[in-house]
Parts: C-alpha cells; sequence; structure tokens
C-alpha cells in the first residue's frame, strides 16, 4: 500500500536581506526576495529518504501563502517530491499561526495522508508550533523536533533532543513529524530534477475548496493582534581595537569598567 | 485579583530559573498559580512559595514522563478550567511552546511565543517580541480566549516574594490523544558543571575560529574564570568540535546573557538571531571586516590563541 506523505512548506522574506513590516504591521513581502524557508528543506530531504525506504510512496508538498509562493513549492518539486498544494487566497493575509494550523490541517485532510512532515521552525515567525498545533487538529500523534527519523510497517520512530535529555519516540501511523537541521543535510536539486519539477502538477486550493469561511483566517480572524512594530535603533558603534600584544589585558580592563570583573 | 497560571519548568523537583522569571512577570497581571507535572512536581512548592506563588498545583503522573506533550497539555486544561485565569505563563522552551500551543487551541484563545516582557495592558496583557533577529521589537496582544503567552528566559529579574504556595493535587483525566507518542528512552544530558547555557549571566561562544575541538580548552578555560557558560556557532557544532546543545543561533539556542564574548565567529544572521538580544556584547577576530563587529560594545581585531589565554590569565589575577 502507498504510504502517502505531506510535506509543509512555508514561503518566507529571505533572512540575510532588509526585512521589515508593512503599514499593516504584516510582513512586508514586496522589499525582500522571498524563497522555501531553509528548514524546510530538511523535512523534504527526510521524505524523500522516507519514501525511497517504503515500497511505494509519494510526496506532496503543500504551502499556503500568496502567489510567489508557488516558488517554494518548485524548489522542494524539484528537490524530488512528487507533487504540489498551493492553498491562495487573498483573505489569507495576516493569519496567525492557529489560523495557519486550521488551513493546513484542512488542506491535509482534503489531500489525504498517512504522514506529514514539517520543519523543526519557519525562519520568519521562528514560533515552532505549526506541527503540533496540526497534530492537534487531526487527532494523530505528534513525533517533533526529531534529529532522526524512520518509518517501518505504519510505526514512526525518532529520537529528540531535548534541554535535558535525548529521548526516543515512536507512534503509529498517521502522525505528525517535524525535524531538525541535524536530521540531515538537504540535497541540492540536479539539473534533471529542476526540468522534471516544470512538468510536475500544482493544485491550488482557495479557501471554498477547504471549506474554510474567511472570518476563520485572515488579520481579521487572528487571535493575537499586533499593536506595534518599531525597528531598532542602530546599535552605536563600539570601541574596537587592534591587537597590538596587549589586546587580551585591554579586553580585560573594558570587563572591569562594566563591573563584569 | 485575577489568577495568572504558571507552567514550571522543573527537574525532579528542582525548579529551573526561566519559572522563577515567570513569577514575577505573572505577579504584574495577577496572583500567580503555579502549576508543576511529574516526578517531584510537589517538592517544588517551597521555592515557587518564595517567589510569588499563592498556589501550586500538582500532578505526579507517571504520564508526563511515558508520553510526550499531550498528557501535559492536558493538565494544563484541566488548571485551566479549575481557575478561570487570566493569562498563562509558560517558558519558552521548545517543549513548552508545542504545550502552549496546543493548550491555547483546545481553550479557544490566541498564542504569542517568545515573549521578551509581558505587561499589563487596558485589553490584557501586552507581550513584547524581539524579532527578525531581533531587528524590530513588536508589542503583541491576545485578541481571544485566554491569553497564551511563552516568555523567553532571562526576561525579568528573579525577585524574592514570599507568599501562601498552599499545595493543591490537580485532577486530570487524560484525553485519547495522551498516549499517542510514547517515550521508549531517555539519555538524561550529562552536566558538565556551568551553568545552563540559556540561563546564564555570562556566555563564551566559539566558531570556526577556534579550529579543533581539543582547542576549545581555551574557550572553556575563559568560560571557567567568569562562571560563564560556554556557546558555539554551528560551524563549530558541525565540524564535530562541540556538542549541539551548546549551539547559539536560530537553530539553537536563543541567549540573552548580561554579557556575550564570540571568539572566532563571523555573525552571521542566524547566529546574530539567537544572541543579539544580549545586554553587552564582545568579539575576538582576526578579520576586522567580520560582520560580528557591527553589534560589539567591544572588539579586539586579533588572534584569538594569543587574546583568549591572555584576558582568561589577566581575569584571574584580578579576580586573585
Ligand atoms: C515575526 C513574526 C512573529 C509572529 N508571532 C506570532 C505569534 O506570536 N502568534 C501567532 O499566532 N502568530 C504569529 N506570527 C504569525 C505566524 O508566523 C504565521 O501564522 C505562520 O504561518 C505560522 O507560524 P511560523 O511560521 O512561525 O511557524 P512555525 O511553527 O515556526 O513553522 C513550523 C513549520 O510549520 C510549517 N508551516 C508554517 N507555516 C506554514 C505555511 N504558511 N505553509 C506551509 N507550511 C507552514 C512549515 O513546515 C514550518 O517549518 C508571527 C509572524 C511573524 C513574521
Ligand atoms: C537554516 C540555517 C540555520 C542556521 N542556524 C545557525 C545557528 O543556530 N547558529 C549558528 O551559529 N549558525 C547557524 N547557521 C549557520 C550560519 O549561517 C553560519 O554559517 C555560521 O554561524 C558560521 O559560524 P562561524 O561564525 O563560527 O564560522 P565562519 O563564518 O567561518 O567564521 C569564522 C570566523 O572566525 C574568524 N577566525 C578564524 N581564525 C581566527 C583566529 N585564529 N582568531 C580570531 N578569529 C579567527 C574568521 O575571521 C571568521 O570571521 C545556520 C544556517 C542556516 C542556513
Amino acid at each position: 500500500m502507498s504510504l502517502r506523505i505531506v510535506v509543509t512548506v512555508k514561503y518566507v522574506p529571505d533572512a540575510t536581506g532588509d526585512r521589515h513590516f508593512a503599514e499593516d504591521l504584516t510582513v512586508d513581502r514586496d522589499d525582500v526576495d522571498g524563497l522555501l524557508s531553509e528548514l524546510d528543506e530538511y523535512a523534504v530531504e527526510q521524505a524523500l529518504q522516507i519514501a525511497d525506504e517504503a515500497d511505494d510512496a509519494e510526496i506532496t508538498v503543500l504551502t499556503v501563502g500568496p502567489e510567489d509562493a508557488k516558488d517554494a513549492l518548485r524548489k522542494a518539486l524539484s528537490m524530488g517530491a512528487d507533487k504540489a498544494i498551493h492553498v491562495e487566497d487573498d483573505d489569507l493575509h495576516g493569519t496567525d499561526a492557529i489560523g495557519t494550523s486550521l488551513v493546513l490541517a484542512k488542506a491535509i485532510e482534503k489531500a489525504g495522508y498517512d504522514l506529514v512532515i514539517s520543519g523543526m521552525a519557519s525562519t520568519d515567525g521562528t514560533m515552532g508550533v505549526l506541527p503540533a498545533l496540526v497534530a492537534e487538529r487531526l487527532g494523530v500523534p505528534q513525533v517533533t523536533l526529531l534529529s532522526e527519523v524512520s518509518v517501518a510497517d505504519g510505526v514512526v520512530k525518532g529520537r529528540r533532543d531535548g534541554d535535558s535529555a535525548s529521548e526516543q519516540l515512536e507512534a503509529s501511523l498517521p502522525a505528525v513529524v517535524s525535524v531538525t537541521d541535524q536530521s540531515g543535510e538537504a540535497r541540492y536539486p540536479s539539473f534533471k530534477g529542476i526540468m522534471a519539477a516544470k512538468k510536475k502538477p500544482v493544485q491550488s486550493w482557495d479557501l471554498e475548496d477547504l471549506e474554510i469561511e474567511a472570518d476563520e483566517v485572515g488579520l481579521g480572524g487572528s487571535w493575537t493582534a499586533v499593536d506595534s512594530a518599531t525597528e531598532r535603533p542602530a546599535r552605536t558603534a563600539g570601541t574596537i581595537v587592534k591587537d597590538e600584544g596587549e589586546g587580551g589585558k585591554q579586553l580585560a580592563e573594558f570587563l572591569v569598567g562594566q563591573k563584569f570583573i | 485579583m485575577a489568577e495568572v497560571l504558571v507552567y514550571v519548568d522543573h527537574v525532579d523537583g528542582a525548579v529551573r530559573k526561566p519559572t522563577l522569571e515567570l513569577l514575577t512577570l505573572a505577579r504584574r497581571i495577577g496572583d500567580p498559580v503555579a502549576v508543576a507535572l511529574g516526578a517531584g512536581a510537589a517538592n517544588t512548592a517551597a521555592t515557587l512559595a518564595e517567589h510569588g506563588a499563592a498556589k501550586v498545583l500538582t500532578d505526579e503522573a507517571a504520564e508526563y514522563a511515558d508520553y510526550l506533550v499531550v498528557p501535559k497539555v492536558d493538565a494544563l486544561q484541566a488548571a485551566v478550567e479549575a481557575v478561570s485565569p487570566a493569562a498563562v505563563l509558560v517558558p519558552s522552551s521548545a517543549e513548552a511552546k508545542e504545550i502552549a500551543a496546543r493548550l491555547a487551541l483546545r481553550i479557544g484563545s490566541g498564542v504569542i511565543t517568545d515573549a521578551v516582557d509581558v505587561e499589563a495592558g487596558d485589553e490584557g496583557p501586552v507581550a513584547t517580541q524581539s524579532v527578525f533577529a531581533a531587528s524590530y521589537s513588536t508589542k503583541t496582544r491576545v485578541s481571544k480566549g485566554t491569553p497564551v503567552i511563552t516568555v523567553k528566559p532571562n526576561s525579568a529579574p528573579v525577585e524574592a516574594a514570599p507568599a501562601a504556595g498552599t499545595v493543591e493535587a490537580l485532577s486530570v483525566t487524560f484525553s485519547a490523544q495522551a498516549t499517542g507518542t510514547k517515550v521508549t528512552g531517555r539519555t538524561p544530558r550529562e552536566s558538565t558543571g556551568r551553568p545552563e547555557l540559556t540561563e546564564a549571566a555570562i556566555v563564551v561562544s566559539g566558531g570556526r575560529g577556534v579550529n579543533g575541538s581539543e582547542n576549545f580548552a581555551i574557550i572553556e578555560a575563559l568560560a571557567d574564570s567568569l562562571g560563564a557558560a560556554v556557546g558555539a556557532s554551528r560551524a563549530a557544532v558541525d565540524a564535530g568540535w562541540y556538542p549541539h546543545t551548546n549551539q547559539v543561533g536560530q537553530t539553537g539556542k536563543s541567549v540573552s546573557p548580561q554579557l556575550y564574548i564570540a571568539n572566532g565567529i563571523s555573525g552571521a544572521i542566524q547566529h546574530r538571531a539567537g544572541m543579539q538580544t544580549s545586554k553587552t556584547i564582545v568579539a575576538v577576530n582576526k578579520d576586522a571586516e567580520a560582520p560580528i563587529f557591527d553589534l560589539v560594545d567591544y572588539g579586539v581585531v586579533g588572534d584569538l590563541f594569543e587574546i583568549v589565554p591572555q584576558l582568561t590569565e589577566e581575569i584571574k589575577t584580578r579576580k586573585g
């Protein structure tokens, strides 16, 4: 029987660019390039490896985001995913985490799944909670923040490295998994992969397709509200000295002045 | 006054510092009621009472250790139903964020993660978040339900504020999902005797410039002279020179100490995301153009193998 894997991927503003908020206090997506959140590349990679081990598997990549978010899907398809779903609707603008989890869960259910794989966190909101929220919505086990993952005989196993301990986890499918950047380097798309991706199907769904009301999502439907966003003033230039043999002592002097010693 | 639930992060009854910071913030909004779960939960009460907990709700069921996350969500939900709090405050650890989010969804509330400050406001608690690698500061509110807010370590002072700390057993009925993810093995992290990275007042970090695991001894010696925690860049971690648990940055720990000393670290955006809120930043790097120097209060351009041991010696001498 085929293993149906859905990988959630987010399209985010490039973290190395100059990120800003727009007037409505949502992320300004116009003034900085977007891309597939790098941490979701690890999710695609693990999906590809799990699919390789399975007799028969199909990988669908799913994103919720504006028109440009198709770029994130193309990247994932060029890495080797089979097909893509793009949930796009003007009413989604400004959706918070709880709202996003609703859209993702509905789309995952409609697509059909045995295993959902996500990144550990997006590189913009960096909440790291969507996989847990999606598991809660779907009513299936969460097996999250894994640095090692394997699937066999309808069971997913993995290792989760926490603050005070490293844990071995196990759950029956269907389940939601998230993987960290310790799970293994993501592959680069090959030229062949990039060409093949152009022919792979990308389905578009809107809120109506998912039977979600406009007021359940978007800025209006959000259960959180951003009141202000203030750019941090540039740090005042610090003292920089060149080591001429006394650099360590000079630094000690500074630390004494600041009462750290 | 309204009650505020505080989720207690503890190891066998030893309360972690970020939880005590939460009690300081909770008192700005109402009367703190702490929820402590798992083995040793009741032993947390004395410490929590000293720092302002009016009540401590405990449950020591084995489920909290045997299954992932969901039993704790069930317990917090039971606590919310028992107390009807004005807000729920949770430390921003990876696990606690997941607990907070699932709880929020269940009780029909919004969730805010990684707050660096929480104050009372006209329309409920207002959280400050430091976002986009600390280039922006936002003020955010939960606009529906009981605010569930996770707070980063070092966001508030630990203050003594003696309160009753009456221990009450929390009655929890586990949901069907509670046993979904089994914890089949657990290897506790070995203690280094150094302060916890996220909680430390001083962090000394090493990057690719340290050039080898054996050389990390220089970084550790400096850290020990200051009573500091040791951090590492991802480059140093990926090279196998230092454990991933010590990585500072976007996919590692986010730290906010009084003093951060970066040695042989260039200052990539993903590293900055994890340390840019440090109060005082110091760097040692041989490249005068390294982006880390844009952040520093004090920087030394030069070879860390010369500068760091000299600094360590000087500190030891001065401390006598
Ligand atoms: C700076 C900033 C701060 C924010 N703070 C809050 C807040 O405190 N509370 C709140 O409710 N909302 C907040 N949001 C909004 C929130 O980021 C979005 O709702 C977002 O889609 C989900 O959160 P995340 O990206 O942080 O997800 P994370 O939980 O970090 O993402 C984990 C994984 O979930 C998947 N995923 C997440 N979003 C999508 C998507 N749109 N499509 C496909 N897969 C996805 C990806 O696999 C990703 O790797 C914030 C946004 C920003 C930019
Ligand atoms: C999705 C993603 C997530 C990431 N998450 C993180 C993260 O959490 N944390 C993190 O740190 N990085 C993270 N990175 C990696 C990050 O982009 C950088 O690659 C990394 O921070 C570089 O580490 P570094 O500064 O030690 O090494 P380099 O950038 O190679 O810098 C080494 C520095 O050492 C200096 N140096 C060399 N020799 C000496 C000497 N003898 N004396 C003094 N100075 C010397 C050099 O001048 C140089 O500036 C992430 C990347 C991605 C894509």
